[in-house]
């Protein structure tokens, strides 16, 4: 938070990866792009999962 | 009666109460010689997990202790924490944990130390595993063919797919064999392409008491040893209805000479002691049920990581520990 502006700017080069609803095919989409998959062309998209460690109790 | 009154503490079941042919074991006295005079041990069964013997002449309290030491006290390792860097499966991560926990593994827990808040980096007190799978189609081979192992490749995963990682020198005392899960097909998730799991798990050393994945036996239990008498002889149809009313094995039919069948005891130890055959009226006189208020006959199942007569006599050094710390603490106050 301290630097907003280099946050601001990682976000806008690299691409984010979207999973489509349809194919579940991984699509990279950038900000302005048009919401679609590249594979089926549907348009709902899903994040993927966290990159960050969770760590559970096996109980 | 006559045959019951032996020198034998015995329960007799009646149709509808039990009642004692001499008092009760349990307002007996203990004393410590007479204890030493009429203990015995008989071994009837041992293999690599399952373990049947006999203690006889002893009181119910202390074979309940040893009972409830095996199940709570006696320690084993099992995996407790689980760090997920990748879930995609549709398994939820805490119910995948949770799952994990449940896989016996073969450690001796005797080779490890119990975990404590602030051991730090330590490779005496865990295990660490690896879980890093991924699902893909199979392209091309087989493309008629609808079996799902030719379409999916790591459709299934198994505990086979645990990999264990040493810690520190665990490498040179420890062998991938002794320490990882103790079967190798227990089925922990399902995938499809894309699905991928990649886990850390770790495995440390507790009590059941703590959680039932720590408790080093599938079960421990004890019963009384059954004892069934004839008191008359029956024949024909009733025998064969005698024998139903109990165990198979129980009650055997002997063919005699004049050509009459009759019933005999064969083996009253594995009657389930039901008491059935009291529906009939006219068998209910031919029987005397009994159990042996001292003669326990205890099973105990291991799950794999130590042997079950290893786990008994674990029990019986945890019982003399306790009691021997009792005796400090008297001592002291």
């Amino acid at each position: 938070m301290s630097d907003p502006s280099t946050k601001d700017s990682a976000t806008t080069k690299t691409p984010m990866v979207y999973i489509c609803g349809e194919c579940h095919s991984e699509n990279e989409i950038r900000p302005r792009d048009p919401i679609r998959c590249r594979e089926c062309g549907y348009r709902i998209m899903y994040k993927k999962r966290t990159k960050r460690l969770i760590v559970f109790d096996a109980r | 009666m006559a045959s019951i009154n032996d020198d034998k503490p015995r329960v007799i079941l009646n149709e509808f109460k039990t009642t004692q042919n001499i008092p009760s074991v349990l307002d007996q006295t203990f004393h410590i010689k007479t204890f030493k005079k009429n203990l015995r041990v008989v071994i009837v069964r041992l293999d690599n997990l399952e373990l049947e013997f006999d203690l006889i002449g002893i009181h119910p309290f202390i074979a309940n202790t040893f009972r409830r030491l095996m199940l709570s006290d006696v320690p084993s390792m099992a995996i407790e924490k689980v760090h997920i860097y990748n879930n995609t499966s549709i398994i939820q991560d805490e119910v995948l944990a949770h799952r994990l926990g449940l896989i016996p593994l073969k450690a001796d827990p005797r080779l490890f130390n119990f975990k404590v808040a602030d051991s730090g980096e330590n490779d005496q007190d865990n295990l660490e595993f690896e879980l890093k799978i991924k699902c893909t189609r199979i392209k091309d081979e087989n493309k008629d063919s609808s079996r799902i192992d030719d379409i999916y490749k790591n459709h299934s995963v198994y505990s086979k797919h645990i990999k264990w990682i040493p810690n520190g020198n665990q490498a040179e005392t420890f062998k991938e064999e002794d320490v990882g899960p103790v079967h190798d097909d227990i089925l922990i998730a399902k995938l499809r392409p894309g699905h991928e799991l990649d886990l850390k798990l770790i495995a440390v050393k507790s009590i059941g008491r703590d959680h039932a994945k720590f408790s080093p036996v599938a079960t421990a239990f004890y019963r009384l040893l059954p004892d069934i008498k004839l008191t008359r002889e029956v024949e024909g149809e009733a025998a064969e209805r005698l024998q139903k009313c109990f165990s198979p094995g129980v009650i055997g039919l002997r063919h005699l000479k004049d050509g009459r069948t009759v019933a005999v005891v064969n083996n009253s130890r594995y009657d389930s002691t039901s008491r059935n055959v009291y529906r009939y009226d006219d068998l209910k006189d031919a029987v005397i049920m009994t159990k042996i208020q001292d003669h326990f006959i205890f099973s105990v199942e291991s799950v794999g990581s130590m042997a079950p007569d290893v786990i008994f006599t674990e029990a019986v050094k945890m019982l003399k520990e306790k009691c021997m710390s009792l005796l400090d603490e008297l001592e002291q106050s």
